[in-house]
C-alpha cells in the first residue's frame, strides 16, 4: 500500500531503508508475551503473590496452634479445617476476597495504563507502534492473568499448608455428599476460577480508571476504594434493589460449587454480571484512551 | 497534499489546550534525506508539534503527512518506519537496558523476533552501551538513558528519525557522539528531524532548520537560506555622517538614528538596515536581497557621488545565532 510513493522518492530508495515494509506484520503476540513477562518478573508482583500465599499459611498455623476447637465464630468453614486440611484453601479465599484480592488486583489493574504513562514508556509503546486498542486488550488480558494467578496461589498455598498441618481426606459437601480428595482438588480449582471471574469486573474498572490519570498510585487507590464502596453498598439492606447490580454482589457465593450436583446458577449470574462490567468499562476505557492526548 | 519528496509535511497544524493555542497553524516542510533542526525556546510548541506528528496527540486542526502518508490515520504503517526519542527517554527502571529494548521492539509488529537479539545488541553498540546492557535502567545515569532512548530509535532501519532534545543530559563528548551518529544516519538516507532549544548544538549537523516561537513557525528553510535571510546591515565608516545619512535616505535606507561608535581619526560609523527578508508574518524566503538594486557597489557609488568620504564599507549579515535570538528573544523570557 505504501510502497508506491516511496519508489519515486529520490533519497529514500536505499534497499536497507525500505526493508521493514517488505515484511508483513505479525499478529502481535510478542507484545502479549512481553507484557506477561514484565508483569510476572516484576518484584512487586511477586511480593503481592507471596503476601497472598501467606494468608492460608497464617490461617492454618493459627488453627493448628490454638486447638481450641470450634467456637462457632470466624469465617465459614474454619471449623472444618482441623478435620480436613483442604478447607484451609476455602477459608483463606473467604478472607482474601473482601480486601486482599481487590487490593492486589487494584494495584495491577490501576497500574496498566497510568503506570506506563508515569514511566514515560506509554509514548514509546504507542509510537512503536502499538495500536491503542491492542494495548488495552493486552493490558486487560495480563491483568486477568494476574487475577487467575492470585486466586490459584491462595488455593494452592491453602491446599499445601492444609495437607502439611492437618489430615486430608474425602470432603463432605454442603449437600451432604462426599467426594474424594482428587475431586475436591478439582472443586478447589473451580472455585479459583469462580473468584477469578468475580474479579474481572473490578479489573475492567481499574483499567478504565487507569486511563484517566498519569499517576498509577491514584488509579490503584481509586480502584480499591471502588471495590470497598461496592461491598459497603451491598451490605446495606436499604439498597436491596441495587445489590444484584454491584460487581461484588456474588463474590462470596462460591459455596454453590460445593454441592452435588454443582449449582451453576450463581456462577452463571456472576459471570454475566462481570461480563457486563467488562463490556461497559472496557468501552469507557476505549472511549477515553483511543482519543486521549498522550502528553506524559 | 502528501508529497513524496517530503518526509514531513504539515498544513495549518494547530493545537489548542483549553484557551491556549500551543501550536498555531504551522506549515512544516521537511525534505527527505535532510537533517532538519527544529528550533525554539522551551515552551514554544516543539514537543507538542512532535507529539502530533507521531500521533500521540491529536491536532485541533490542520493536516499532517509523514513519509507521504496521512497521520494519524496511517499510523500503523507509518510509525514502524519512524524511530523516535520524545521528550526524554522513558524506560522500565526494573528491567535491564537489553530487556527494555526487547520489550519496545516486541511492540512493533513489523520487527522480526528472530533478529531481535542481534538488532538490540547492534543498537546498544551503536550508542556505546554494550557494557551496561545487562544493568538495570534504574542504575543508569541520565546520559545513559538518553543513549538508550536513541538506541531504541535505531532498533530497525528507519526512514525517519525524530529526536526531541537528543543531547539533553549528555556531556560535551556525548553531544559530539550524537552529532556523529546523526551524520552516519543521513549517510544511509535516513531523514533526521531533531529539535533543540540550543542553536549551537544543532547548527553543526543540520542542513535545514525551522524556528518556532510561541507556537508560530517564524522561519524555515535550508541553513543557507536562513543565513541569507538574516537582516543585512550597511556599515559606512566616514567623517561625513550627515551626508552619508542623506544619501542613504535617498536610496531608501533608514539610517539608525544614534550615531554608533565614533573613531577619532576616521569619523563615525553610520549603519542602516538593508531591508531584507523579515516581512510581516515572518516567513523568510531566499533572494529578497537580489531583487533590489541595492547591491553594495551601488550604495558605495551613490555615497561617493554624494561627496561622502567613504573610509570603510561593509554589508554585514546576521549570524544564525543573531537570527535565532532575533526570532525567539533573548535569555529566560520563555515564550508564553
Amino acid at each position: 500500500m505504501s510502497h508506491s510513493d516511496e519508489a519515486d522518492s529520490p533519497t529514500a530508495s536505499g534497499a536497507r531503508v525500505t526493508q521493514p515494509l517488505t515484511r508483513r506484520p505479525t499478529a502481535g503476540w510478542a507484545l502479549m508475551g512481553s507484557e506477561l513477562a514484565v508483569l510476572f518478573r516484576r518484584r512487586r508482583t511477586w511480593v503481592m503473590l507471596l503476601a497472598l500465599a501467606l494468608i492460608p499459611v497464617l490461617v492454618a498455623v493459627a488453627v493448628r496452634i490454638s486447638s481450641a476447637g470450634s467456637s462457632g465464630r470466624g469465617p465459614a468453614f474454619i471449623d472444618q479445617i482441623s478435620q480436613n486440611g483442604l478447607f484451609v484453601a476455602l477459608v483463606a479465599l473467604t478472607i482474601c476476597i473482601p480486601l486482599f484480592l481487590p487490593l492486589t488486583v487494584g494495584v495491577v489493574a490501576g497500574d496498566t495504563i497510568a503506570g506506563e504513562a508515569n514511566l514515560g514508556t506509554l509514548r514509546y509503546l504507542l509510537v512503536s507502534p502499538v495500536g491503542r486498542v491492542r494495548l488495552l486488550v493486552v493490558k486487560f488480558v495480563a491483568a486477568m492473568a494476574f487475577c487467575l494467578a492470585a486466586t490459584v496461589v491462595v488455593v494452592l498455598a491453602g491446599v499445601l499448608i492444609g495437607a502439611a498441618l492437618f489430615q486430608v481426606g474425602p470432603v463432605t459437601l454442603l449437600s451432604g455428599d462426599t467426594i474424594g480428595v482428587g475431586q475436591a482438588g478439582l472443586r478447589a480449582l473451580l472455585i479459583a476460577g469462580y473468584v477469578t471471574v468475580s474479579l474481572l469486573g473490578l479489573t475492567a474498572i481499574g483499567l478504565f480508571v487507569s486511563t484517566l490519570t498519569d499517576i498509577p498510585v491514584g488509579a490503584m487507590a481509586a480502584t480499591v476504594v471502588i471495590s470497598i464502596v461496592s461491598q459497603v453498598l451491598d451490605s446495606l439492606p436499604q439498597l436491596d434493589a441495587l445489590h444484584p447490580w454491584l460487581f461484588s454482589h456474588y463474590w462470596l457465593d462460591f459455596a454453590d460449587l460445593l454441592r452435588q450436583p454443582i449449582e451453576w446458577s450463581s456462577f452463571g449470574s456472576n459471570a454475566l454480571l462481570q461480563l457486563g462490567y467488562v463490556a461497559v468499562f472496557g468501552a469507557l476505557a476505549y472511549g477515553r484512551f483511543a482519543s486521549k492526548d498522550v502528553l506524559s | 497534499m502528501p508529497d513524496g519528496g517530503l518526509a514531513i509535511q504539515t498544513r495549518g497544524l494547530t493545537k489548542v489546550f483549553g484557551r491556549q493555542t500551543v501550536v498555531n497553524g504551522i506549515d512544516l516542510s521537511v525534505p527527505r534525506g535532510s537533517v532538519f533542526g527544529f528550533l525554539g525556546p522551551n515552551g514554544s510548541g516543539k514537543t507538542t508539534s512532535i507529539r502530533m506528528l507521531l500521533g500521540l496527540a491529536s491536532a485541533t486542526s490542520g493536516e499532517i503527512s509523514v513519509l507521504g502518508q496521512q497521520m494519524p490515520k496511517r499510523a500503523g504503517t507509518v510509525l514502524p518506519r519512524v524511530g523516535a526519542l520524545i521528550e526524554g527517554p522513558g524506560f522500565y527502571p526494573f528491567l535491564s537496558g537489553t530487556a527494555n529494548l526487547r520489550r519496545l521492539d516486541s511492540a512493533d509488529r513489523f520487527a522480526q523476533s528472530s533478529t531481535r537479539t542481534v538488532r538490540v545488541g547492534e543498537a546498544l553498540e551503536r550508542v556505546g552501551l554494550t557494557h551496561a546492557a545487562g544493568k538495570k535502567v534504574r542504575a543508569y545515569s541520565l546520559g545513559m538513558k538518553q543513549r538508550l532512548g536513541i538506541a531504541n530509535a535505531l532498533l530497525t532501519p528507519r526512514e525517519l528519525i525524530v529526536l526531541d532534545e537528543p543531547t539533553n543530559g549528555l556531556d560535551p563528548q556525548g553531544t559530539r557522539e550524537v552529532r556523529n551518529l546523526v551524520r552516519s544516519l543521513t549517510a544511509s538516507g535516513t531523514t533526521v528531524f531533531v529539535s533543540s532549544h540550543l542553536l549551537a548544538e544543532i547548527e553543526q549537523m543540520c542542513t535545514h532548520a525551522a524556528v518556532m516561537r510561541s507556537g508560530h513557525l517564524v522561519a524555515q528553510g535550508s541553513l543557507d537560506e536562513l543565513r541569507q535571510a538574516g537582516q543585512a546591515r550597511v556599515r559606512v565608516l566616514t567623517p561625513d555622517p550627515g551626508a552619508a545619512r542623506r544619501v542613504l535616505a535617498q536610496l531608501g535606507l533608514a539610517a539608525d538614528a544614534d550615531a554608533s561608535d565614533t573613531h577619532p581619526l576616521d569619523g563615525e560609523t553610520v549603519t542602516a538596515p538593508l531591508d531584507a527578508g523579515q516581512d510581516g508574518d515572518g516567513a523568510i524566503g531566499p533572494g529578497t536581497l537580489a531583487d533590489r538594486p541595492l547591491d553594495p557597489e551601488h550604495i558605495v557609488a551613490a555615497l561617493v557621488a554624494g561627496g561622502v568620504r567613504v573610509r570603510g564599507f561593509a554589508v554585514e549579515r546576521a549570524t544564525l545565532e543573531d537570527l535565532f535570538v532575533a526570532l525567539t528573544g533573548e535569555g529566560f523570557d520563555v515564550a508564553q
